[in-house]
């Protein structure tokens, strides 16, 4: 009888790894993960992810630092989305950007779509009207180096909501005038120092560092924080963003480390 | 009758190494080369080392090492003072295209880290119980007086070294490498690996006051990592020196 028992509950652990493992490795059915195409990188990646969403602390906020601290700021990737000869260049937005930045970026504004009850668009000043943070934090670099800036902007959170974000919403992903896609999960949305910036080191943001607005996402790597944004989706199921996405260019879709 | 010593051994043999110890050895092994092999590729992206809490190619290094064609490559924009009254803190934008592999040299970095971290916490707990760890790896005071280090230092440069038999009991030296690596070195690698995450340290800034700023633990991880190829390359030569069929089988079938 016992070791009947025993039996049965070894073999249900056993099932229990079985399907566990078979989750974290098929991992693919789940519209609430990474999905990981059977690329083995892929399920190493979906394995950070979780591990980090189950062991470390839910939105911590990042290390701020003094005025002191503030370092000198490389911009690499696209440097300005009009450029024809940029690596990521697209022609319509392209050619969109380049009038909006002429005009000052007065005629700019940022679209807020998807699991949203009122989708919409907001202009600079809309953006300024709402609650504003500023923060001078550490921007990590996927290729090993950073540095410290000052950043003034929009908390995501209060343009969410300023939107109606549906309850069942569980991705926030972010479309840029160049060829650049980012997602997040609403854990880092929804984090305090997550924030759409306007304004870097007390001016306007530069044109390298993504004029007119980026996203600004503490937690994770830099090439998260997409520059020059254009529009920003709500969704309830993750979506790679196709080819423009990090994940279809073999780059980890969370980067927390 | 005389009793040999021969005949009081055994008729089957005995294990050198225990089962769990040669299966930790060769996952770790693996994860170790894995780990060094996509580290550095990671390091060609960026082969400059810093001091402190950032670092970028717009301030000065601790150093740059002269590999790929990132070394020192210069293409910058003319840099562009942010403050009026501090000339350091400048933008600049990219104008080169730089040797860039991390896509898959990250993420295999990561995979093998969680083979590492894994099969090294098992073994930590299965050394501390079983008192491995304790019996045959950590060293005696008596074990590293400077006459003890002497004699086997000067007995490791002795050609031909005799063939060993595998497992310890192990020397000086050998219990200084092995329990620096297992104690010291590994667990360094992971804290300071982690001192670069920037989720990690949110939840633990602490990590970045232990080693002087995330560039400074990158600095470390760094030099740690050649630390750990020089013992590699010791490692092997020594079993090679010391009848490498019989090492290998020591750590493979145990006997």
């Amino acid at each position: 009888m016992n070791k009947d028992k025993l039996i049965i509950s070894r073999r249900k652990i056993v099932t229990g790894l079985a399907s566990t493992g078979g989750l974290l490795l098929a991992g693919c059915s789940s519209p609430d993960l990474p999905p990981t195409y059977g690329n083995v990188l892929r399920m190493g990646d979906l394995l950070t992810y979780r591990a980090f969403r189950m062991l470390l602390p839910r939105q911590s906020l990042v290390r701020e630092y003094d005025h002191q601290d503030i370092s000198a700021s490389p911009a690499i990737g696209t440097s300005n989305p009009a450029d024809p000869q940029g690596n990521l260049f697209n022609a319509e937005r392209g050619a969109r950007y380049d009038r909006l930045r002429a005009g000052g970026f007065a005629d700019w504004r940022i679209k807020v779509e998807g699991r949203v009850a009122r989708p919409g668009s907001y202009s600079l000043a809309d953006l300024k009207a709402l609650p504003s943070r500023t923060q001078i934090t550490k921007h990590t670099c996927e290729e090993g180096w950073s540095a410290i800036a000052q950043w003034t902007g929009v908390p995501l959170r209060a343009v969410l909501e300023a939107s109606g974000m549906l309850p069942s919403a569980r991705f926030v992903n972010f479309y840029a005038y160049d060829e650049t896609a980012e997602g997040l999960d609403m854990l880092d949305a929804l984090h305090p120092q997550t924030i759409l910036a306007y304004g870097m080191n007390g001016r306007d943001l530069p044109l390298a560092h993504g004029a007119p607005l980026r996203l600004r996402i503490e937690t994770q790597l830099g090439y998260k924080s997409v520059k020059f944004l254009d529009r920003i989706v709500v969704k309830d199921e993750f979506d790679d963003l196709g080819k423009i996405g990090s994940l279809q260019n073999g780059w980890a879709w969370y980067v927390g480390i | 009758m005389a009793t040999t010593i021969v005949d009081l051994q055994p008729r089957y043999s005995v294990a050198r190494h225990a089962g769990w110890v040669r299966i930790s050895h060769w996952i770790l092994a693996a994860s170790v080369v894995t780990l060094a092999f996509s580290g550095f590729m990671i390091l060609m992206a960026h082969p400059r080392l810093y001091w402190g809490k950032v670092g970028n190619d717009l301030t000065p290094a601790l150093f740059e090492l002269p590999i790929t064609r990132n070394y020192m490559h210069g293409g910058w924009t003319t840099p562009i003072a942010f403050f009026p009254n501090n000339s350091a803190v400048v933008s600049a934008a990219r104008t080169y295209d730089i040797f860039n592999e991390n896509s898959w040299a990250r993420s295999l970095h990561f995979l093998s880290a969680w083979f590492l971290v894994v099969t090294s916490l098992i073994y930590l707990v299965v050394g501390l119980a079983t008192g491995h760890l304790w019996r045959d790896l950590v060293p005696r005071l008596r074990e590293v007086s400077p006459r003890t280090l002497w004699r086997d230092v000067m007995s490791h440069l002795r050609l031909p070294m005799p063939v060993a038999r595998g497992g310890p009991p192990y020397g000086s030296l050998q219990k200084l490498a092995y329990a620096g690596v297992i104690l010291i070195a590994l667990p360094l690698m992971v804290l300071t690996g982690l001192t670069m995450s920037p989720a990690v340290t949110a939840a633990y800034p602490l990590l970045m006051d232990l080693f002087g700023g995330s560039q400074s633990a990158r600095t470390i991880h760094f030099f740690a990592f050649a630390l750990l190829m020089l013992f590699l390359l010791v490692h092997v030569v020594m079993v090679a020196l010391t009848g490498f069929r019989h090492q290998i089988r020591t750590m493979t079938i145990g006997n």
